[in-house]
């Protein structure tokens, strides 16, 4: 039996958009920002660190990078989180956690988490974008007498890191969209945000409503400047 | 380390309380995967038919479809259709049935764009063939677009069966018992190895999404002979 459509509901957006919930909204998305960017910075650090360990050949360093990717890509995020939140216990230095536990425990876990799950995807695109580059030109770099890692900052890297950046993004996106799943063990972004508005008000339809937009806002901005990019780039290579 | 309450508990994580109660644990996680992927299979394949069509009142609205859903968090669509329904019907939904959904509308999306892509990388001369011989456009699409295509498609649609399996767990925030929401129950009802507990279902969605993506990445080296060239 399917249920019928009724339509008695008053919708009130101006509730949810006005006074202490939109100053609840605002503050979410302010922590939506915060939590992403600092786990986009550490991601991009260990991916590149991760997708160059595994270009220098030497078999423990493939066989860890290997290890690492495969296992964050093929479990879920959420339980990441769980699992750093509530079991980090035996695994983090004592002094760190309790360094972390009289700050923010559950944002410091989220960005762990996050950091961790998103570098292993950052590794694979940095690569695949090393692996674009011919090899010859490392070749030729290091008979021009580079080391391995000048070779890599000066020459390889730079270009490898053009190609890279419409991959990046669309990762840094999904970034912000796994973001919400901080929510789950309390930090107070976006999500969290409109579930407590829910909770107070029984807005909910209005609430997560006005958060999928700002989601479907930020996503709809980086997918112009992803295309603004590539045209931009087409442009320049011919 | 307590690894006996990951041993006492093991079967509440594989079945939950099944046969005395309902289904649980990563038995269902699969059971919610399977069937979900299912769905998004015809839904994903008819909106990215619409997407390739030449007609607007049919493309746009494709356009705007996957563009929404994509452009949203999976657990964000999951609280909106949990929240949504009882606006519009008067009743909630079952979680159950909720979940269901929003995997399908999630998932379909990212389907559509398989099917549009795999239709587009086949040579435009299998389209022109098979109208020329006197197909309609509908009959080219059906018995010679397609099963060439979705053959193709294998791959990439295992792997968005793996992104699946592990979004399952989002299915935790409404309360489907499926085996994240099992170990925390196990978590909780022990509250003395939680690092044992969520490591041990990390390695369970660990070995079903491992083998399924070597599974994809044999079938893409072995497709790979028998692509269709322009």
């Amino acid at each position: 039996m399917l249920p019928r459509l009724v339509l008695n509901y008053q919708f009130q957006w101006n509730v949810v958009l006005s006074g202490e919930y939109l100053d609840w909204i605002i503050k979410g998305l302010v922590v939506t920002c915060q939590i992403s960017a600092v786990s986009l910075f550490f991601a991009l650090v260990i991916g590149t660190a991760l997708a160059v360990m595994r270009l220098t050949r030497f078999k423990p360093f493939v066989w860890f990078t290997v290890a690492y990717t495969e296992f964050f890509r093929n479990t879920p995020l959420l339980v990441q989180i769980f699992f750093w939140y509530f079991g980090s216990d035996g695994l983090l230095p004592r002094p760190l956690l309790v360094w972390l536990y009289e700050r923010d425990f559950e944002f410091a876990a989220g960005v762990i988490a996050l950091t961790v799950y998103t570098s292993a995807f950052i590794a694979e695109e940095i690569r695949s974008g090393i692996n674009s580059i011919p090899k010859n030109q490392l070749e030729a770099s290091r008979a021009c007498g580079l080391s391995f890692v000048q070779a890599m900052r000066y020459v390889i890297l730079p270009q490898a890191f053009r190609i890279i950046i419409p991959p990046l993004i669309s990762q840094s996106l999904n970034l912000i969209k796994n973001s919400s799943l901080c929510m789950t063990i309390g930090v107070a972004e976006l999500t969290y945000m409109a579930r407590q508005i829910e909770s107070y008000s029984f807005r909910g339809f209005e609430a997560f409503t006005i958060n999928m937009v700002i989601y479907l806002a930020i996503s709809l901005l980086v997918s112009l400047a992803i295309n603004q990019y590539n045209k931009h780039f087409l442009r320049m290579a011919g | 380390m307590q690894w006996n309450v990951v041993i006492d508990n093991f079967d509440y994580l594989l079945f939950g309380a099944y046969p005395e109660g309902p289904l649980g644990g990563i038995a269902l996680t699969i059971v919610l995967a399977v069937i979900s992927i299912f769905g998004a299979f015809w839904v994903g394949l008819a909106v990215g038919l619409m997407r390739l069509s030449k007609r607007r009142w049919l493309r746009y609205p494709a356009m705007v479809y996957i563009e929404i859903v994509r452009g949203v968090p999976l657990l964000m669509l999951i609280l909106w259709f949990y929240f949504m329904f009882p606006v519009f019907f008067g009743t909630a939904l079952p979680e159950w049935d909720s979940v269901i959904i929003s995997f399908v509308v999630f998932t379909s999306a990212y389907v559509a764009e398989i099917v549009r892509a795999g239709v587009l990388a086949l040579p435009k001369g299998q389209m022109e063939a098979s109208r020329a011989t006197g197909l309609t456009h509908f009959q080219a699409m059906c018995y010679v677009i397609l099963p060439q295509s979705l053959r193709n498609m294998i791959p990439s649609f295992v792997n968005q069966f793996v992104s699946l399996t592990k979004d399952t767990s989002l299915a935790y925030v409404i309360g489907v018992v499926e085996l994240t929401r099992a170990a925390e129950q196990v978590n909780n009802r022990t509250l003395s190895a939680p690092m044992e507990i969520y490591l041990t279902i990390l390695v369970m969605y660990f070995i079903i999404c491992y083998v399924l993506t070597s599974f994809s990445r044999r079938l893409e080296r072995k497709m790979a002979r028998y692509q269709a060239r322009g």
